[in-house]
């Protein structure tokens, strides 16, 4: 390389530094440093008391992680996590999906109507959550009143405060966990929109070709979904399918705000929030929000590997 | 919107008729075509249903006298003679003249988003820049940037910046708090600009360059005028999320009242029993709708900048 260019190249290489330093620095504050400092507290008894003199150096050891994986409610509020997760994420993606489909060819107040899907991803979460827990109210809410008067439920079913409902099915009495069926089925609405505003965009993206050809060959509709597009749509999905896993493992705000974590629905970060502000156990709630993230990492890459053995990544 | 007129739609012009049904001709759809009409109308319709109702239900609780709701909960329309805007009146009051002081509330939540998203537009500027035009070492790792912020649970974030902010005093601060959420978005920001900024031809700032523009100047003039349309999508976004955040102000803000943002007070107060639900609805309609009313004046321009990436598949 003759020697302008690569003055000139380390000229470019300075100056993409400084244009990226102010991030650097914020992501490095707020974010690098904080997953740091908890990792050090994470091995210190720290409680609220002695935060005062809380820092990275202490005395290490490890009984946050002793306690923590000795107790049942540590254990059962991870599974808890992991179902509501999949639950989730699963629900949110075919609801995208079907809506993407639904709303693929134009019609007449398609655009309206697709400005007002995006309804439950756009309105703030504390707004969503109480218009849900005021219609769920087993006293005055309105599905409650809807459910007794039309489809002839016996008494009315507190959704947000009960973990085991037992439904008649086929004669056979089931037991669910309503609360939790019902925490899932706000998640899947509020973040369908998210699936569907990427699944309609790369359906319309789509060539109209292979269709069109398939069409003429005689498929069904279903034959050509199933074998044409879905296909396509796979990379698209797989993409939606992590950045929906993650952002629903680390979920706080949805559960928090409808049932408190109570009735059967204590994800682990309500534990952690619990164990920093009631309980005042900082090193506790360190080596839990760990142990969270730690799941989470495995998670993906045991999907990526999967992923990618599958050869479904783009 | 006309729901009905679904199934009848004629194929847009320009594009031919996908079936005989479609055009002026009236062949007989297929019974297999017949069902899955059927089927897409319905779809259709419960979406719709499912997305618009519980804002209804929103608006018409909120303008509803709190007896008459208990009254009568499945009602989900507002006869004249009830119809009341005390409960709007009861939400925005100061607290000290016996109302819920959502009026200072909103200020806060206005001013932590402005100064959030002013901040992170700034940095995300000058990083996206940087990532879609220069070449440097670590450019690949700064997408990387991504999964760090994303990866690691809010909450294990909030109990470090928990116990910082509690030795420097910084509890209660909406500075602060606004600086913790520009670390959320810049990620997300960066990555909305970089696809615009990649669509802008090199040719047009070279020649900038060689006219004697600065790398700044080359930004201030080519790059910021020709993406003001992502610029605007990317703030909006960033602004919604700041507006939104729930965690990190309850952490922060909760014992400082009169800091609290709109999104705090609504779920402090939605605790109590002395607040008619009534009234929290009004609350909720007040948080919701600068939020809605934004997003619908940019929705396009916002769904674009969100899913560039994904058309490429």
């Amino acid at each position: 390389m003759p020697a302008r260019t690569r003055t000139l190249a380390r000229q470019e290489s300075r100056l993409a530094f400084r244009l990226i330093s102010p991030t650097l620095l914020i992501v490095l504050v707020v974010v690098v440093l904080p997953v740091v400092w908890t990792i050090s507290l994470a091995f210190q008894d720290v409680r609220l008391i002695n935060l005062r003199d809380a820092g990275f150096f202490g005395e290490y050891d490890l009984d946050n992680f002793t306690t923590v994986f000795g107790s049942s409610g540590f254990w059962s509020s991870l599974w808890t996590t992991v179902v509501y997760t999949v639950g989730a994420t699963l629900g949110s993606i075919v609801i995208g999906l079907i809506a993407a489909l639904a709303l693929r060819r134009p019609f007449r107040g398609r655009g309206v109507l697709r400005a007002a899907m995006l309804l439950p991803y756009v309105a703030p979460v504390v707004a969503a959550t109480f218009v849900w827990s005021v219609a769920l109210n087993p006293q005055f809410g309105i599905v409650n009143d809807w459910g007794t008067r039309f489809l002839g439920w016996d008494e009315p079913v507190p959704f947000l405060s009960q973990r085991d409902y037992s439904v008649g099915l086929f004669g056979m009495d089931v037991t669910v966990p309503l609360a939790l069926l019902t925490v899932i089925a706000f998640e899947a609405w509020r973040y369908f929109p998210f699936a569907f505003l990427f699944i309609i965009a790369r359906l319309q993206a789509l060539p109209s070709e292979l269709d069109e050809a398939a069409v003429v060959d005689g498929t069904s509709i279903w034959q050509r979904f199933r074998y044409i597009t879905l296909p396509q749509l796979m990379p698209v999905i797989a993409l939606l399918t992590i950045l929906r896993f993650i952002f629903t493992f680390n979920k706080f705000d949805d559960i928090y705000l409808l049932t408190g974590g109570g009735a059967g629905t204590e994800v682990v970060s309500i534990r952690v929030y619990e164990f920093l502000t009631a309980r005042t156990d900082i090193g506790a709630a360190a080596a839990q929000s760990l142990v969270l993230a730690a799941v989470l990492v495995v998670f993906i890459a045991v999907y990526m590997r999967t992923a990618a053995a599958r050869g479904e990544t783009s | 919107m006309s729901v009905e007129t679904v199934a009848t739609a004629p194929a847009p012009s320009g594009r031919p008729p996908r079936t005989p049904s479609r055009g002026r001709r009236h062949h007989p759809r297929s019974r297999e075509e017949r069902v899955w009409g059927a089927l897409r109308v319905v779809t259709i319709v419960v979406l719709a249903l499912a997305t618009i109702l519980p804002f209804v239900y929103m608006l018409v609780l909120s303008v509803r006298p709190i007896a008459e709701v208990l009254l009568e909960p499945g009602r989900l329309w507002v006869s004249p003679s009830e119809f009341t805007t005390d409960t709007y009146r009861e939400v925005l009051t100061p607290v000290d003249d016996g109302g819920q002081g959502f009026l200072r509330y909103m200020g806060n939540s206005a001013l932590v988003a402005t100064v959030t998203v002013v901040v992170t537009l700034l940095a995300s500027i000058l990083g996206a820049y940087a990532v879609s035009r220069l070449a440097f070492r670590g450019r690949g790792a700064t997408g990387y940037l991504f999964l760090t912020v994303y990866l690691f649970p809010p909450i294990l974030l909030a109990i470090p910046l928990f116990v910082l902010f509690s030795q420097l005093s910084l509890r209660g601060n909406l500075l602060a708090l606004a600086i913790v959420y520009v670390a959320q978005t810049v990620p997300v920001a960066i990555y909305m600009l970089r696809n615009y900024f990649a669509t802008i031809p090199v040719s047009l700032e070279e020649a900038a360059l060689i006219d004697g523009c600065t790398r700044f100047g080359v930004i201030r003039r080519i790059s910021l005028p020709l993406s003001m349309p992502s610029l605007i999508a990317t703030g909006l976004y960033v602004f919604m999320i700041a507006w939104n955040e729930f965690l990190f102000a309850l952490l922060f803000l909760v014992e400082r009242r009169d800091n609290w943002t709109v999104s705090l007070g609504l779920s402090r107060l939605s605790g109590s029993i002395e607040v008619p639900t009534t009234v929290l609805m009004a609350g909720s309609v007040v948080l919701t709708v600068p939020i809605i009313a934004l997003f619908f004046l940019a929705e396009r321009m916002l769904v674009e900048g969100l899913t560039s990436g994904a058309e490429k598949g």
